[in-house]
């Protein structure tokens, strides 16, 4: 097998993949994404030595980049353990082929250095080692630090495939960044001077550029050794299982009819990875909301209030509901036979909600520290995220017809993405916002969160006849869900 | 029991599936079998309303099943693994579909000590998720959570696949049971025309989303449906 046929197949695997024919609005999202990364790295590439020479006049700046490159490989290794995939091409159908286990590891191996994260590294690297080159720096030098850095940027690659999905190194490297933060912040100990000098010294005698590429054939031989070993069916391609722990749940018994969905819910958030990250993601946004309060300017600003309070309180609702009733995907065509009323169905989806969005209320209580008025609001908010925006993402959802693996990873993943996530989040925050701006201009913010609570309570009164109606909607797009949901991807 | 008229699937111009007249009488053992693409499966998904019918409708126990839900209490089915919720244990599910049919979790461990044998000590308390057993023990899981709560009606899609002989042997006694004690309508597909003709009081044999055959099951049976399948029919 030449590597040209290996080339060929991953051409075709690409091109011909599930994920090629995405919807194109996904692919101009991610195209920009991918431009706006490239453009903002170039853009430090470029500015980086005249940006350096303004605020650290009586430094050099190769120096100060020195200096600070201890912090960008780790968090470089904290994002990629998050972010990068490991290089595995479809192993299982070419074991029993004639082709030796030593050329599909080299092959996956090579493959990993062109990821997109190498590749945007350099998108920095070069543009500063010209600018370096412009303003005079001995081009030995410069060069032997580029192919340092190069080496680096690749024994980043590999060391996080090393540690890869291993939480305990993660966390020390976590641990790790977050100490060297500290102690810098606090000048107790310079951990990049440390470094710095390691670093300069790699920049001042070219020749030690051999230390970082030995450095990184040990780590590709590492790599090698590791990958080879698992290129068996029995060992790393089959899945590893994790012993099943179940949880009483019988507390629940207390919401009645809806109870056994509720648990069926809570399972489905405790029990996979992407629905999980949804309640992380929730309660991390409550955070959110400091950006704002702290802010002289912004805490003056009553629209961006109204932004915070709705985020705050409904980032959970945002989160999982949108893709309501994907998450149910894998099995849908049961529940779609079963003996369950469709209502009892979204009821219990509501009912969980309902029940996030108090919880979230309750936790951004402390903000109250800022004022009563943001305390008032958030509470006005919460009432008209369950009252109104409750209610229309349900609505929205129900064009959803995309299936969702529960297992996949969470990062980067637009499984389940459709026109509806797209223009859920229009109404989602500018009505609220025109809700409450028309009787803010007209009277005071009194009255408009006064106004703006008012309406979700209206839509907490009217909560079973628009139940009812959404509920003949999903009954309505019962067989393209069920159709849809069957479309592996 | 079962009533179907005029029933057709197009998709497109094509049609996958066209069945005049069928009526499967209550407590009967029926068996579906046929080539891949024959229309059983598309069958079993218009009874259970997955699918909608392009014309004709299907009568179950006198409920329109694409206008009203009724059918579903005394209904129930196992087409294949997205019948299954990946992420609870087998004990979970069982309980999760006796909730749906009324049964408290006694009743659901009455029902399921009847088949220890069936699990082979596979199924119960193996501190594992439905998605990490094999195919056959999912199947199997499957197969005994669509006995749950006393259906009248139950849809078995290739049942005896991916499944051990021993298992396969036990299945086809649990079936009969069902049917001939109970007064349980088994509706059951299959490639194996031995199993088919072993449990099922009638065989019919769809081709090309046509029935070509409506056999009652006798010992000429089997011989009958090799020669049929193997083209070497006498006309």
């Amino acid at each position: 097998m030449k590597i040209k046929q290996f080339v060929s197949l991953e051409w075709k695997q690409f091109f011909r993949s599930a994920n090629f024919g995405k919807s194109i609005a996904i692919k101009i999202f991610m195209g920009f994404m991918a431009l706006y990364m490239i453009s903002a790295f170039l853009f430090t590439g470029i500015f980086l030595f005249k940006a350096l020479k303004k605020f650290f006049p009586e430094l050099d700046p190769i120096v100060v980049v020195n200096n600070y490159l201890i912090y960008w490989i780790l968090i470089e290794l904290v994002i990629r353990y998050f972010m990068q995939k490991l290089p595995v091409l479809n192993i299982k159908p070419l074991l029993t082929l004639a082709i030796s286990r030593h050329k599909i590891t080299n092959y996956v191996l090579t493959k990993s250095a062109l990821s997109f994260f190498n590749v945007m590294s350099l998108f920095w690297i070069i543009p500063f080692c010209i600018t370096l080159l412009v303003n005079e720096y001995p081009v030995v030098n410069v060069l032997s630090w580029f192919i340092s850095l190069s080496c680096i940027v690749l024994i980043i690659n590999f060391l996080n495939f090393l540690i890869n999905k291993k939480n305990v190194y993660f966390y020390s490297i976590l641990a790790v960044l977050m100490l060297a933060i500290g102690l810098e912040y606090y000048s107790i100990f310079e951990v990049s001077a440390v470094f710095g000098k390691v670093f300069n010294v790699l920049y001042n005698t070219p020749i030690l550029a051999i230390v970082p590429i030995v450095l990184l054939a040990l780590v590709y031989y590492l790599n090698y050794k590791n990958l080879r070993g698992l290129l068996f069916l029995d060992a790393s391609l089959k899945q590893k299982t994790e012993e099943a722990k179940t949880q009483d749940l019988t507390w629940t018994n207390r919401f009645g009819d809806i109870a056994p969905f509720l648990q069926l819910d809570l399972k489905l958030i405790w029990r996979n990875k992407r629905p999980r990250m949804t309640v992380f993601l929730s309660i991390l946004f409550l955070f959110y909301g400091l950006y704002f309060y702290t802010n002289d300017k912004m805490i003056e600003m009553p629209v961006v209030l109204v932004f915070a309070g709705i985020f705050i309180t409904g980032m959970f609702l945002s989160n999982f509901g949108q893709f309501i009733p994907s998450w149910d995907s894998s099995y849908y065509s049961m529940m779609m036979s079963q003996n369950i009323p469709l209502r009892k169905y979204l009821d219990s989806k509501a009912g969980l909600i309902t029940f996030s969005v108090v919880v979230l209320f309750l936790l951004s209580m402390p903000y109250a520290y800022f004022g009563w008025e943001v305390l008032a609001l958030n509470l006005a908010c919460a009432l008209y995220n369950i009252g109104v925006n409750m209610p229309m993402v349900l609505l929205i959802s129900s064009m959803n017809k995309k299936r969702i693996d529960l297992e996949k990873s969470p990062m980067m993943n637009t499984q389940g993405m459709s026109a509806a996530q797209w223009i859920i989040i229009f109404p989602f925050l500018g009505l609220p916002v025109v809700i409450y701006l028309i009787p803010y201009l007209l009277s005071n913010a009194i009255i408009a969160t006064i106004v703006l609570g008012s309406v979700g309570v209206i839509g907490i009164l009217f909560r079973n006849i628009i139940l009812n109606k959404i509920t003949e909607i999903y009954r309505s797009k019962k067989y393209a869900m069920v159709a849809g949901f069957k479309e592996q991807n | 029991m079962i009533i179907t008229s005029n029933l057709s699937k197009k998709y497109g111009n094509k049609t996958v599936l066209n069945i005049d007249n069928l009526e499967i009488p209550k407590g009967q053992s029926f068996g579906l079998v046929g080539n891949n693409g024959a229309g059983k499966t598309t069958y079993f998904s218009l009874l259970l309303d997955l699918i909608q019918p392009s014309t004709g409708h299907i009568k179950n126990n006198e409920v329109l099943v694409h206008e009203s839900e009724d059918w579903k209490p005394f209904t129930s089915s196992f087409i294949d693994e997205s019948f299954l919720i990946g992420y609870l244990t087998p004990e979970e599910y069982f309980y999760f579909i006796g909730d749906l049919r009324g049964q408290n979790k006694a009743d659901v461990n009455t029902l399921l000590s009847q088949f220890e044998d069936f699990f082979h000590g596979e199924i119960l308390g193996q501190k594992k998720y439905l998605r990490d057993l094999s195919k056959g023990n999912q199947k199997k899981a499957g197969i005994v959570a669509a006995l749950i709560g006393n259906p009248e009606v139950i849809i078995l899609d290739e049942p005896f696949a991916n499944l051990d002989p021993t298992t396969q042997i036990r299945l086809k006694g649990i079936i009969k049971d069902l049917a001939e004690k109970q007064g349980v309508t088994v509706l059951v597909s299959s490639h194996d025309l031995m199993h088919v003709t072993d449990v099922c009081e009638r065989i019919v044999v769809l081709e090309k989303g046509e029935i070509v055959k409506d056999l009652e099951t006798n010992a000429a049976t089997l011989k009958e449906l090799e020669a049929h399948f193997s083209g070497s029919e006498l006309v």
